[in-house]
């Protein structure tokens, strides 16, 4: 096994991009996640790569494309109100199959919000990172060594299913360090050959990358394509994580830094013999609606704890069919539920849950 | 056994260097390790903390909410933390940079004048590894015949008079 260091969440992510082979960053500061871009502008120059702090986010994510439209590996990053001004972008990347991956160190909001940890970005994420119909692949990383793994990961989905790929973090997992291993295994090369723009040599015909169909019935055809390969990922790249599920009787669901303090909180439930356990979503979308709706025909309860008003919680409802009740535990604003917290409301769904 | 140590201060103090330094010895002793720094509006030149978990099991949370080790270095950190530290918490106080003592009867109290120590003993700005060297000694949160290994892991061989430095602040809390 490799040798373990210990870094921060958004330098591990950003030492991951480069193992990854990403050589192109754009980026403009913000906080929780300027670390990644203060650690590409060191490294990028002296490893052959580009690094360029735009003059807006609007910018950063235009070079994105262009870069993933030749056919580079590009990544960007930034913290939610600027993922908001990157959205147009996401959108054109979506509309012209480029791949790219997108990195959000959530923070609280709306509006410029704060600048402590939230996941209040969820729906902007799952459900409408811009406008028409697209998905992106969105990966939640609940330590600094996935942070690393799902960076890896993201690069590569994204370039297998050409869409972009976000990876969906907060400000607590961004600024934590961690030890971490950055062996990674081998870089899995896709030809883009009969896509990318990168040069005909006078030898081929042009490819041509675009998101502009003015014709109804191509860019129907086109949105039609493009959702034969989201259900080609919905059935094989859903990832997700268990944690004492073999006999619970109460479900928590939780991504990220919830994830965290879930885990102390179902310890400490277990010691008074509630019989709790967690289902955590890794892809975010693809949503792990499988494993949900089974554990809603052995569970009495869901809990479904964010640090949002309650955006993951519907997709739950969905996912398990509201065959069982789904509580809500939340802090928002850059606050985070405290293993208390939790606790009160695994006791709260451990009194009203279910027929037992 | 799992150590849940809040190091709290003012911005400046070297908090975060100091929670670093235990964090790296964790690190290098294979133990399960989180590092968690403040990093809101507060941190220029006002409080600041580090969630430092040290443990033989996987961790959960990184926030330490209810610290089993608490640091303070000025008084609107203790008044800040102390309620929350755990019973039985082990409290290291800067005695010399905060006049109070500790209300709570609970808790194991060490005061320590760090920074005045470290401004007799010609150590300027390490009065934060004065404190870690105290609570090596009283809280045993690393072995103490660790100290110099870590320090040359986390302060670059360039720094080499840093090393020095830092290493006689620890030795100097840890005797005191």
């Amino acid at each position: 096994m490799a040798e373990k260091v210990l870094m921060k969440g958004n330098e591990a992510l950003a030492e991951a991009a480069i193992m990854a082979g990403c050589r192109h960053y754009f980026g403009y500061p913000i906080t929780p996640q300027t670390e990644i871009a203060a650690y590409m502008a060191k490294r990028m120059p002296v490893i052959g790569g580009t690094f360029l702090q735009a003059e807006s986010e609007v910018a950063a994510i235009n070079m994105i494309y262009g870069a993933a439209a030749a056919g580079k590996r590009a990544m960007t990053s930034s913290s939610s109100p600027g993922i908001a001004l990157k959205s147009e972008g996401i959108s054109y990347l979506a509309g012209s199959d480029l791949p790219a991956l997108i990195i959000n160190v959530q923070r609280g909001g709306p509006g410029l919000g704060g600048i402590q940890p939230s996941q209040s970005d969820y729906f902007q994420a799952t459900k409408s990172a811009g406008h028409g119909d697209f998905k992106l692949i969105v990966l939640a990383p609940a330590s600094v060594q996935e942070m690393v793994d799902l960076t890896f990961k993201g690069f590569d989905l994204a370039d297998k299913y050409r869409m972009p790929a976000m990876l969906l973090s907060d400000g607590t997992m961004g600024q934590m360090m961690e030890p971490v291993s950055l062996e990674m295994g081998e870089v899995k090369e896709y030809d883009k050959s009969s896509w990318a723009a990168c040069g005909t040599k006078c030898e081929r015909e042009h490819n041509v990358v675009n998101s502009l169909f003015i014709q109804p019935e191509e860019l129907e055809k086109y949105n039609f394509e493009r959702y034969e390969r989201y259900a080609q990922i919905e059935a094989n790249e859903v990832m997700y994580d268990e944690y004492k599920m073999e006999d619970a009787e109460i479900c928590i669901v939780a991504y990220g830094v919830a994830a965290r303090v879930s885990q102390n909180a179902i310890d400490k439930a277990r010691e008074q013999g509630i019989k709790v356990g967690m289902i955590r979503p890794i892809t975010l979308w693809p949503f792990p609606k499988a494993v949900l709706n089974a554990a809603a025909d052995k569970v009495k309860a869901f809990i479904s704890v964010e640090l949002s008003m309650g955006q993951m919680i519907e997709d739950i409802e969905l996912a398990t069919r509201c065959k069982k009740p789904v509580l809500l535990c939340n802090r928002v604003g850059g606050m985070i539920p405290t293993t208390e917290d939790v606790l009160n409301s695994i006791n709260k769904a451990n009194s009203v849950g279910g027929d037992k | 056994m799992t150590h849940e140590i809040l190091l709290a201060g003012f911005g400046g103090q070297g908090i975060l260097f100091s929670g670093k330094f235990l964090a790296y010895d964790g690190l290098l002793e294979d133990r399960e390790v989180s590092w968690l720094p403040s990093y809101g509006p507060e941190m220029r030149g006002g409080t600041c903390n580090c969630s430092i978990i040290l443990s033989d099991s996987k961790i959960g949370s990184p926030i330490v909410s209810n610290p089993n080790v608490l640091v303070a270095m000025n008084l609107p950190s203790l008044d800040k933390f102390e309620a929350s530290a755990v019973p039985g918490a082990k409290i290291f106080v800067d005695s010399s940079l905060i006049d109070r003592k500790v209300e709570r009867d609970d808790v194991e109290v060490y005061y320590i004048p760090a920074t005045k120590l470290a401004s007799d003993e010609n150590l300027p700005g390490l009065a934060n590894m004065i404190m870690i060297g105290h609570v090596i000694a009283k809280a045993g949160v690393m072995p103490y015949e660790n100290v110099e290994t870590t320090m040359k892991k986390l302060v670059p061989a360039k720094k080499q008079n840093l090393i020095e430095l830092n290493i006689k602040a620890v030795e100097l809390g840890y005797n005191y």
